[in-house]
C-alpha cells in the first residue's frame, strides 16, 4: 500500500488593490498631462529627498546599519514560520487574540467580524498599508461600518473620495489650496473663512479628528514591526493620531503582513535608525508606540491581531525577488525614483507606488495578473532606488528578473510574436558574433542615405518610434570602427591581423 | 601593457571616432592596444528587456572573444556596458546553467574597465593635459551617467580628467544625478515618461551655457544629443574620450569630427 504525501499546492496570489488596470505606459501618459500633479510632485520629492540625504550624511555608520537592516530581513525572511509561531505564542500569552488571514477577502471579513462581535458602527483608523492593500475601508462601507482615517494626509485623501498616491505622504498630489478646497467641501463645521496657511489647516483637522477620538470605541491600525520574543507589536507616526487610536479604544485591531516581524526587541535598534531618516527625513520618529497584548485597566481590553499572507508566502517561494519583503515602506525609493516624481503613485494602480511598487506588486499577485506585468518596465534602470533603500533591496536586479519572468510567460502562447520578440531574436542573431555584427555594418550607408542632408533620422516606425517621438538619430558613420581597424591593421600578406580564432579566415 | 579593447556595438557602429580615440589616448600612453575581432555586443539590451535566453548567445560570443584573446586588461568607452560585462554575464550564465561560461565570464569581467577606471587606477593618469597632452578650448558641461556612477562607483574619475584638460572650461550640470530617461528599451516602452525624463535633463544642459555635453557613455549621449538636436538646439553631445584624445595639434570639434585626418595607429 502506497501513502500518497501529495506536494503542498503553490502558495496562493493576493488580493485585493495591489493591481494595475491599466498598462503602466497608458496611465503614465495620463498622470503626466497633469501638470499641477507634477509640479507638487516634482517640489514635494525633491524636499525630501535633501532632507534624507543630509541626515543620512551625519551618521558614519549608515552603510552598517543597512547592512544589519538587511541580514536581519534576510534571517527573518529564512525563518518565517517558526517566527511567527513563537510570536503568536507570546501575543496569545498576553491576552491578544491572533486570525489568520490567506488574502485580502479572508482578512476583511475577519476585520468586519470583530467590529460587528462589538456591535459599533463607526471605526477610527491609523495609516496602514496593509488596510489600504485589502481595501478594508470599501469592504467596511459595505458592511455599514464607516471608517474614519486619522492621519492628517489620509483624510485628506479619504475626504476627497481620492486615492493615496504615496505610501507615507498620501497626498503629496495636493497642494495647500487644493486642501483647504476640499476641508471646505467635505469637512462638516468647517470654517468658512478657512485660509490656506498649512497651520491653519492643521488645526481645522485636529478639531475634526479631536470629535472622532473622544468618541471611537474600535480602532483599526497596521503595524510596522512585530518583535516575536516579546509578542510586541509597533506603530510609528508623525502626528500622535496614531498614540490616541491605540490608547483611547475598548477594542484595538491591527492588521499586519507576515512579514513585518522582527526576532528580537534589540533588532528594533536598527530599525529605528533606519526608518526615520529614510522616511521623513528625521533623525528620530516623533511618535513610537509599542504594545503587547492587554493591560489590564489601561488601553484597548480587547486586542486582536490579523496576521496577512496575500501573496506574500507567493513572493517568498521567488528566489530573486524574495527580498522584496524586506521593505519596511519608507518610501524613500519613490522620493528618489526619477519615472515616480514625473508620474506620481496613481500611475501604477496597486496600493504600491514606485520602484517597490514596480517589483512588490507582480510579486504578490504574479506577473500575469491585470496589466501587473507592465510595472516592472517602468524604470530606467538607473539604479537611485537601489543606493536609497535602508534595507539594500536590489530592485533593479528584481525588475529586470520579472521582465524575464514575464516575457518567459509569453513564451509560446501567442500567435504571432511582437515586434519586440521579433528584434530581440534577431538582435541576438548579429550581436552574438563578431562577423555578423561586421556583415550588418556594412549596411551603414544605407542610414546616411536614410537621414539625408540634415544628418539626421526623425522618424523610425513601429515601437523604435517611441524614440523618434522626441529625439533624432545621427547619421552613422561611413565606416564602422571594425572596418577601419582591420583596414589600418592589414599584415604583409593583406589578412586583417586579429588575435580572435573566429575571425581566421 | 596589451590592452584588450571592447568599443561595444554601439560606439563601433554609430560613433567610430570614440573607440578611434580610445585608442589614440592608450597609444598615446605607451600601451599597445589589441582589436578581439570576434566581439559584438555585451547583451545589455537583451538581458534588461527580460530575453534573457536571447542574451545567452551574446553573452557567450562577448566571453569567447574575450577570454581567448591574448591581453593584461580589457577597455570599454562605456560604463554601461563595463557593468553588464562585470554583474549581468555571471548572472546570465547561471541562469541558463552553464557554470563553465559562469566562470569564464567572472574571469572577463575581472579583467575589464571602463576607460577613466583604467585611465586612473591602472595607468595612473592624474592630468590629462600633461600626460595626455588633451587641448578642447571649449565650454563643456558632464553628465555621469547612472551605470558608472552606481553600479561600477567611477565617483569623480571621469570629472577629474576633464577638469584637467588644457583650455577646458567645465560648467557644472545642475541635476547632474539624475537619469536622462534612456534606460534601453525604456524609451521605446515607455516613451512619454523617458521624454519628460530627457527634457529636465536637457532643459539642464542648456541652462550651463556649455557648447556641448560631454559624458562616458555613447547611448546616454545618443539620448541626450537626439533631444537636443530635435528641439533644433545648437549644443551637442560628445564622449569624453574624444575630449581626451583631443590636442593642440590635432584638436577635436565640438561636432566630435577630428580636424586632422587620423594617424595609423601604432603598434
Amino acid at each position: 500500500m502506497s501513502t500518497f504525501l501529495g506536494m503542498p499546492s503553490l502558495p496562493a496570489f493576493g488580493s485585493g488593490n495591489l493591481f494595475a488596470g491599466e498598462s503602466f505606459p497608458k496611465a503614465a501618459h495620463r498622470e503626466l498631462g497633469n501638470a499641477q500633479l507634477r509640479a507638487n510632485l516634482g517640489h514635494a520629492t525633491h524636499t525630501i529627498r535633501d532632507k534624507r540625504i543630509n541626515v543620512v550624511s551625519e551618521l558614519p555608520d549608515w552603510e552598517q546599519l543597512r547592512d544589519a537592516g538587511s541580514a536581519i530581513k534576510q534571517s527573518v525572511m529564512a525563518r518565517l514560520p517558526e517566527l511567527l509561531e513563537q510570536f503568536e505564542e507570546n501575543f496569545t500569552a498576553r491576552g491578544g487574540v491572533i486570525h489568520w488571514a490567506r488574502d485580502a477577502k479572508e482578512a476583511n471579513s475577519i476585520v468586519a467580524g470583530l467590529i460587528r462581535d462589538t456591535g459599533e458602527t463607526e471605526v477610527v483608523k491609523i495609516k496602514s498599508m496593509a488596510t489600504q492593500e485589502i481595501g478594508l475601508n470599501e469592504y467596511l462601507e459595505e458592511q455599514g461600518i464607516e471608517a474614519f482615517e486619522t492621519d492628517l494626509a489620509e483624510l485628506i485623501v479619504q475626504l476627497d473620495h481620492d486615492k493615496p498616491s504615496h505610501i507615507l505622504v498620501p497626498a503629496i498630489h495636493k497642494n495647500r489650496t487644493e486642501i483647504r478646497d476640499i476641508f471646505l467641501r467635505e469637512m462638516p463645521g468647517a470654517d468658512p473663512d478657512l485660509t490656506n496657511e498649512p497651520s491653519v489647516l492643521a488645526m481645522a483637522a485636529r478639531e475634526h479628528l479631536r470629535r472622532k477620538f473622544l468618541t471611537a470605541k474600535v480602532a483599526v491600525s497596521g503595524a510596522n514591526f512585530a518583535l516575536a520574543d516579546s509578542g510586541t507589536l509597533a506603530v510609528v507616526e508623525s502626528e500622535g493620531n496614531g498614540r490616541m487610536c491605540l490608547t483611547l479604544p475598548e477594542t484595538l485591531i491591527t492588521v499586519m503582513g507576515v512579514e513585518k516581524l522582527l526576532p528580537t526587541w534589540q533588532d528594533l535598534e536598527v530599525f529605528m535608525q533606519l526608518l526615520p531618516r529614510s522616511s521623513t527625513g528625521e533623525r528620530m520618529n516623533p511618535y513610537t508606540s509599542l504594545w503587547t497584548g492587554v493591560t489590564e485597566g489601561d488601553g484597548p481590553q480587547n486586542v486582536h491581531l490579523v496576521l496577512l499572507d496575500n501573496g506574500r508566502s507567493a513572493a517568498l517561494a521567488d528566489e530573486m525577488g524574495r527580498s522584496a519583503l524586506h521593505c519596511i515602506r519608507c518610501s524613500a525609493c519613490m522620493n528618489v525614483c526619477p519615472v515616480y516624481e514625473r508620474t506620481g503613485g496613481h500611475a501604477y494602480g496597486s496600493t504600491y507606488p514606485g520602484p517597490i511598487g514596480a517589483i512588490l506588486s507582480p510579486l504578490l499577485t504574479g506577473i500575469e495578473a491585470e496589466e501587473n506585468n507592465s510595472l516592472p518596465y517602468a524604470s530606467s534602470l538607473c539604479g537611485a532606488c537601489y543606493d536609497a533603500c535602508p534595507v539594500k533591496i536590489n530592485i533593479p536586479d528584481i525588475l529586470v528578473h520579472l521582465r524575464s519572468v514575464d516575457v518567459d510567460s509569453k513564451r509560446g502562447k501567442k500567435k504571432v510574436p511582437s515586434q519586440m520578440d521579433v528584434g530581440m531574436k534577431a538582435a541576438s542573431w548579429a550581436l552574438s558574433s563578431g562577423k555578423r555584427l561586421g556583415l550588418v555594418e556594412k549596411g551603414l550607408p544605407l542610414g546616411r542615405i536614410a537621414a539625408g542632408p540634415d544628418k539626421k533620422i526623425t522618424k523610425l516606425p513601429g515601437i523604435a518610434g517611441g524614440w523618434t517621438q522626441s529625439r533624432d538619430i545621427p547619421a552613422p558613420p561611413a565606416q564602422s570602427f571594425r572596418d577601419w581597424w582591420a583596414k589600418e591593421h592589414q599584415t604583409p600578406d593583406n589578412t586583417p591581423s586579429t588575435n580572435n580564432k573566429e575571425a581566421q579566415p | 601593457m596589451r590592452i584588450a579593447l571592447f568599443a561595444t556595438c554601439i560606439v563601433d557602429a554609430m560613433y567610430p571616432a570614440t573607440a578611434r580615440a580610445t585608442v589614440k589616448i592608450l597609444e598615446r600612453l605607451g600601451h599597445e592596444v589589441v582589436f578581439p575581432s570576434g566581439q559584438a555586443c555585451c547583451g545589455q539590451m537583451h538581458v534588461n528587456s527580460g530575453y534573457l535566453k536571447e542574451a545567452v548567445p551574446v553573452v557567450a560570443n562577448h566571453v569567447a572573444a574575450f577570454d581567448t584573446a591574448d591581453y593584461d586588461v580589457a577597455v570599454a568607452p562605456s560604463g554601461s556596458c563595463v557593468a553588464s560585462v562585470k554583474h549581468q554575464h555571471p548572472m546570465v550564465a547561471r541562469s541558463c546553467g552553464d557554470t563553465a561560461l559562469e566562470a569564464r565570464a567572472t574571469a572577463v569581467g575581472a579583467k575589464t574597465y571602463e576607460l577613466s577606471e583604467l585611465l586612473v587606477d591602472v595607468l595612473g593618469v592624474t592630468d590629462a593635459g600633461a600626460q595626455l597632452g588633451s587641448y578642447f578650448p571649449h565650454r563643456v558641461t558632464y553628465h555621469p551617467s547612472c551605470h558608472g556612477m552606481r553600479l561600477l562607483r567611477l565617483g569623480d574619475r571621469q570629472s577629474r580628467l576633464l577638469r584637467t584638460v588644457q583650455g577646458i572650461e567645465l560648467a557644472d550640470l545642475p541635476e547632474a544625478d539624475q537619469c536622462c530617461g534612456f534606460g534601453g528599451t525604456f524609451s521605446m516602452k515607455n516613451a512619454d515618461v523617458s521624454s519628460a525624463m530627457l527634457q529636465d535633463k536637457a532643459d539642464n544642459v542648456r541652462s550651463t551655457g556649455a557648447e556641448l555635453c560631454t559624458g562616458g557613455d555613447a547611448s546616454c549621449l545618443m539620448h541626450i544629443g537626439g533631444g537636443l538636436s530635435r528641439e533644433g538646439s545648437p549644443v551637442t553631445t560628445l564622449h569624453l574620450a574624444e575630449i581626451l584624445a583631443s590636442t593642440m595639434a590635432e584638436q577635436a570639434s565640438v561636432a566630435g569630427e577630428v580636424r586632422v585626418s587620423t594617424g595609423k595607429a601604432t603598434r
